[in-house]
């Protein structure tokens, strides 16, 4: 028993030294925390640090714009615009379902951060398609662009949330509007990606036959390739409004208002009721944004006559008069 | 009365065309050039010329290039080298020399396309469809609507021009296809296996239509099938590719009757000529109009085997059009001494 026992953990000491001997840190150890802070704070952050002041300018003006906006206009007047948006395009189920989760809302108090959050969900949603349908028409129509751009979407939708709030601070600062762009950057990828899909699944012999026709460049895009592949788009959307409302939370983390935020203070207090509150409007906010914009999709699927860009406004103008 | 030349047209895919056309021009094959050089050469080297009002045919298997061929003649492919021209052969008329807009010119006004899947935007109307070409010449919303309608009632689908296409047929969506190209007025229609999604029944509807078209607009087509008979219904010329490369470039009777190599003959010893021939392929010109009168009538388009009949009682017969005015005259006996000449030079009775 006892030479048993001395065997084997002399075999332990000499697999234990032969293991250091093959570990790389033993011989030198890489300081890539200190070459990445260096990059970051001595390079990147003084060099560029008013490039990306200037770039969240807009952010700024559009976030508080319409944040100012959805606080002034009275709740009833909200509630009805939303029951009558999600009528029109996702049917009176949808429409009852968004009556009665915005009367809870304000029942339970956590209306307010709810305007909060919406409006930092559509800014993040309007830059993203701004910025984003471009991309994808141009990763479209170029193949080497198309393989420079994929790793760089891999990387951002393999990237947890939490990891963007580093680089996020340092260059932008913390508040609401960092809070914002880091939503923006995190959601960016599907409405890229499912655009350039999308233009990319329109029928070869279509394209074909606009050029074959005399169509310019630009006249293909805008009648033949962005029609055939709104509906693609309008998922896109979807998909990018999903993964900003999950950024919600963790925006909170760097300074951001809303519903985040009373779920973040509620984590750090204790507070399990305000917690579920903040997660509860979230939730609802969610379901409804969900349905009416996958509504619109459908939509332009069942109803080819509106498949245009001139029938969607058509139709989002008609119901505004109606 | 050339409306459109080709002269040594080549169009190699792959990384280095130069090696291969150096090769295809020294008469290597498409085989060999794909081992050596991993190019493809899809056209090799044609060239015919098309006059005015003809029906040019191109007929091949698939993978011959006829897709290939015909692209090059509007440049959605670019070839890699040769000649195109429109009316004739000098510069003025080149397509391989025109640049951007000069090209968009000849794409809007000269040449137009009917494609093998139709090709129609699905969220436009019908109408709309018909007017593409017409739009983006920039022409008012007025005016394009009533060209376009007019140009739907030439193929008999003016009443459905508020449909979508995803509400018509096969057949119909195609006729929307061929209003859409006639609809620009085209010098030159270019055809790429129009017929061959649909149906036969459907499909000999439509051949009929588009005779019956031609006798009216006389517009000059390049044709493209992978079907013989059709080849033979409907082509003034035709041309039989293999790898790239045309093997017999001839009329009807003359690809039937004088295969130039076993290629061809594979192809046509299945053809029964009684099906091929019309009276309008075998007839000698009309005779003065009160001769014509006594005699009974055939229609120009029906085949001999169908008319059978009409031509075993010996008599000659007037060849009529639907319309009933004379087109000239059809001898029986000249018809049968013909169909027995080609059966037996290309051996039916053997099987060669
Ligand atoms: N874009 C391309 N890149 C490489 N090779 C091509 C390309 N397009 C066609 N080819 C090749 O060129 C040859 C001719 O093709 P093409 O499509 O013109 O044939 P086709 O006669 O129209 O055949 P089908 O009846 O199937 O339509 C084929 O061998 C094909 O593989
Ligand atoms: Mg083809």
């Amino acid at each position: 028993m006892a030479i048993c026992r001395e065997v084997t953990t002399q075999a332990a000491d000499t697999a234990m030294s032969l293991n250091d001997m093959l570990k790389p840190s033993t011989h030198c150890q890489v300081p890539l925390d200190r070459w990445v802070e260096f990059f970051v704070k001595d390079w990147l952050v003084p060099n560029f640090r008013p490039a990306f002041r200037a770039a969240q300018w807009p952010v700024d003006q559009v976030m508080r714009g319409l944040e100012g906006f959805l606080h002034a206009v009275p709740f009833y007047a909200m509630t009805i615009f939303f029951v009558a948006v999600a009528w029109r395009f996702a049917g009176r189920g949808v429409a009852i379902f968004t009556l009665v989760s915005f009367l809870a809302i304000e029942a339970v108090g956590v209306y307010p951060d709810t305007m909060t959050t919406l409006s930092m969900i559509i800014t993040a949603v309007l830059f993203c398609a701004i910025v984003g349908i471009p991309l994808g028409i141009l990763s479209a129509s170029s193949d080497r662009f198309e393989a420079i751009l994929r790793p760089i979407l891999d990387v951002m939708q393999t990237i947890p949330s939490f990891v963007y709030l580093v680089p996020i601070v340092m260059l932008f600062g913390v508040g609401m509007i960092p809070g914002v762009v880091a939503t923006i950057i995190f959601a960016l990828p599907p409405i890229i990606r499912l655009t350039s899909l999308g233009i990319r699944q329109v029928r070869e012999e279509l394209v074909e036959a606009g050029y074959a026709f005399g169509s310019t460049r630009r006249q293909v895009l805008w009648e033949i390739q962005l029609p055939l592949a709104l509906r693609m788009i309008m998922a896109g959307l979807n998909q990018t409004l999903m993964m900003a409302l999950s950024m919600v939370v963790v925006a909170a983390l760097i300074g951001a208002g809303g519903l985040g935020l009373t779920v973040y203070t509620g984590l750090g207090r204790l507070d399990v009721g305000a917690a579920f509150l903040g997660g509860f409007g979230i939730v609802l906010l969610a379901i409804i944004l969900d349905r009416i914009t996958q509504g619109i999709g459908a939509g332009a699927e069942q109803r080819r006559a509106n498949w245009t860009f001139t029938g969607f406004v058509k139709r989002i103008t008609g119901f505004a008069r109606a | 009365m050339q409306k459109l030349t080709v002269k040594n047209l080549y169009k190699i895919f792959g990384a280095a065309p130069e090696e291969a056309l150096v090769m295809a021009r020294n008469g290597a094959g498409k085989d060999e050039i794909y081992r050596k050089t991993n190019s493809v050469v899809a056209v090799n080297d044609i060239s015919f010329t098309v006059n005015r009002g003809e029906i040019f045919v191109v007929m091949g298997l698939s993978g011959s290039g006829k897709s290939t061929l015909v692209r090059c003649l509007n440049r959605l492919i670019d070839p890699t080298s040769g000649e195109i021209y429109l009316d004739g052969d000098d510069k003025a008329g080149s397509v391989t020399a025109a640049d951007g807009e000069n090209l968009r010119q000849i794409r809007l006004r000269r040449i137009s396309m009917v494609f093998q899947h139709f090709a129609l935007l699905p969220h436009r109307t019908v109408a709309e469809n018909a007017a593409y070409g017409l739009k983006a010449r920039g022409m008012s919303a007025k005016e394009r609507r009533d060209r376009a309608v007019h140009s739907l009632s030439k193929v008999g689908l003016d009443a459905w021009a508020d449909a979508y296409p995803g509400n018509l047929s096969g057949g119909m969506q195609q006729r929307v296809g061929l209003a859409r190209a006639l609809a620009v007025d085209p010098e030159v229609l270019l055809m790429d296996e129009p017929f061959s999604a649909l149906d036969p029944l459907i499909r000999r509807e439509v051949q009929d239509q588009l005779l019956k078209l031609q006798d009216e607009i006389k517009t000059t087509i390049i044709f493209i099938t992978h079907d013989l008979q059709e080849a033979l219904k409907l082509g003034d010329q035709i041309a039989i590719m293999k790898d790239g490369k045309f093997v017999q470039v001839g009329t009807a009777e003359g690809i039937v009757s004088q295969p130039s190599d076993d290629y061809v003959r594979a192809f046509t010893s299945d053809v029964d000529r009684s099906r091929v021939l019309t009276p309008r392929r075998m007839m000698q010109p009309a005779l003065p109009a009160a001769e014509m009168a006594g005699l009974g009538k055939v229609r120009a388009d029906s085949y001999l085997c169908d008319v059978f009949g009409d031509l075993s009682t010996g008599r000659k017969l007037a060849v009529v059009d639907d319309d009933g005015s004379y087109l000239g005259v059809l001898d029986p006996l000249s018809v049968f001494a013909h169909l027995q000449a080609t059966e037996n030079s290309t051996g039916i009775g053997g099987r060669a």
